[in-house]
């Protein structure tokens, strides 16, 4: 009997087809990037909508794609890790600033919080779907133990972090312009505290001090939070 | 430099960034609190800098290329949102406007209180006028 191959067995049975995919829908996101100089065209965002459409064109599972796709995200540990060297080429810098820093990312973790609570009770949103959204700013491996403990959905925190992420590595730029934020410190520590990981790699293009802050503020903002979120989550 | 020597130089930084995460890893399996294993190996990591234990120019390169390769490893999560859908769709709305009004909110309440707080000290005044640019300090 014939037996023909669909290609979620072929992606399935690939230990470099989510891998290959994902690479590719990056590139075509610099790319596109590089040809319109839009801020609209991050190739991140690009590269997830590609890869999303790649699977519902082909009709290919998420678990096939993540089978392979998934030693991407392995590095990521190791590149948090190495998120200390900008750190540390700015030490000077964080040394002789440090009350302005952590008064300012208090603030960001407060603001955020509190605008959170307000919108929630606004939209009449559960607890569970309060305390899901509650860490949405900071890093995805923070955000996800903070939802888990405060019983919220971890699947859609992980994507309100996502989408949090992407949407400040995008806004960063114009908001800073917009609203006169014009020290590179303050433009790192707003990036880092609003939008974690994603939004460095925006402040990383801004400046080397923009992104040494701001990978501070996603550790410092991550650990504030922690212990924020519980306070915070009492209240509604 | 020749190649031979430049792969054996990459080489030698990624052993040692692997190794602190490693490290970070234990760290997060020994201690109850919820920090994750990287933030224990960035934290290990900086230490190790500062006491100079490891030098800059020994992790440098490798963990430059790591960080700047950083927005492809999130590609894979973000495509999450395809298997959460169904949680996440009676949620859209409100997601749809808190996620992009508290983004802003967080930017500007962090950025203006940094700016108002620098601008009261000298060194802040000093940092807005460094030009920007990386500096190698292994070349």
């Amino acid at each position: 009997m014939e037996r023909r191959m669909t290609m979620n067995e072929l992606i399935l049975n690939s230990t470099t087809a989510g891998v290959v995919i994902s690479l590719l829908a990056y590139g075509a996101g610099i790319f596109l990037r590089r040809k319109t100089k839009s801020d609209l065209c991050n190739p991140l965002l690009i590269s997830i909508v590609l890869v999303i459409a790649f699977l519902l064109i082909f009709r290919i599972d998420y678990a096939s794609y993540s089978r392979s796709a998934q030693y991407l995200s392995y590095l990521l540990t190791p590149a948090t890790v190495s998120l200390a060297i900008p750190l540390y080429r700015q030490m000077d810098l964080l040394k002789k600033n440090l009350a302005a820093i952590l008064i300012s990312v208090l603030a960001g973790v407060i603001s955020s919080l509190g605008s959170i609570l307000i919108l929630s009770a606004a939209f009449g949103l559960t607890h569970a779907q309060y305390v899901t959204l509650l860490p949405k700013s900071i890093t995805t491996a923070i955000g996800m133990g903070v939802s888990e403990e405060l019983g919220g959905n971890v699947t859609i925190s992980v994507a309100a972090i996502i989408v949090t992420g992407v949407f400040g590595n995008m806004v960063i730029e114009p908001v800073c312009r917009i609203f006169r934020i014009k020290n590179p410190v303050s433009k790192g520590l707003a990036a880092g505290t609003a939008s974690h990981a994603i939004g460095t790699a925006k402040a990383m293009e801004m400046g080397e001090i923009e992104g040494s802050m701001s990978s501070l503020a996603i550790v410092v903002s991550g650990l504030i939070t922690v212990v924020c979120a519980s306070v915070f989550a009492g209240m509604y | 430099m020749s190649r031979g020597d430049l792969v054996v130089k990459y080489f030698r930084q990624f052993v040692i960034i692997m190794f602190v995460t490693c490290i970070g890893e234990v760290l997060h399996y020994l201690l109850p609190l919820p920090i994750p294993a990287s933030i224990y190996g960035l934290a290990v990591m900086l230490v190790l800098l500062m006491t100079r234990a490891v030098k800059l120019e020994n992790v440098g390169r490798a963990a430059d290329l790591l960080v700047e390769l950083m927005p492809l490893m999130f590609i894979p999560a973000g495509v999450g949102l395809v298997a959460s859908w169904t949680d996440l769709k009676c949620i859209l709305v409100p997601v749809l406007v808190i996620t992009p009004a508290v983004t802003v909110i967080v930017m500007i309440v962090t950025g203006k209180t940094s700016d108002w707080l620098l601008s009261r000290t000298e060194s802040g005044r000093e940092t807005a006028e460094v030009p920007d640019g990386k500096a190698y300090d292994d070349e």
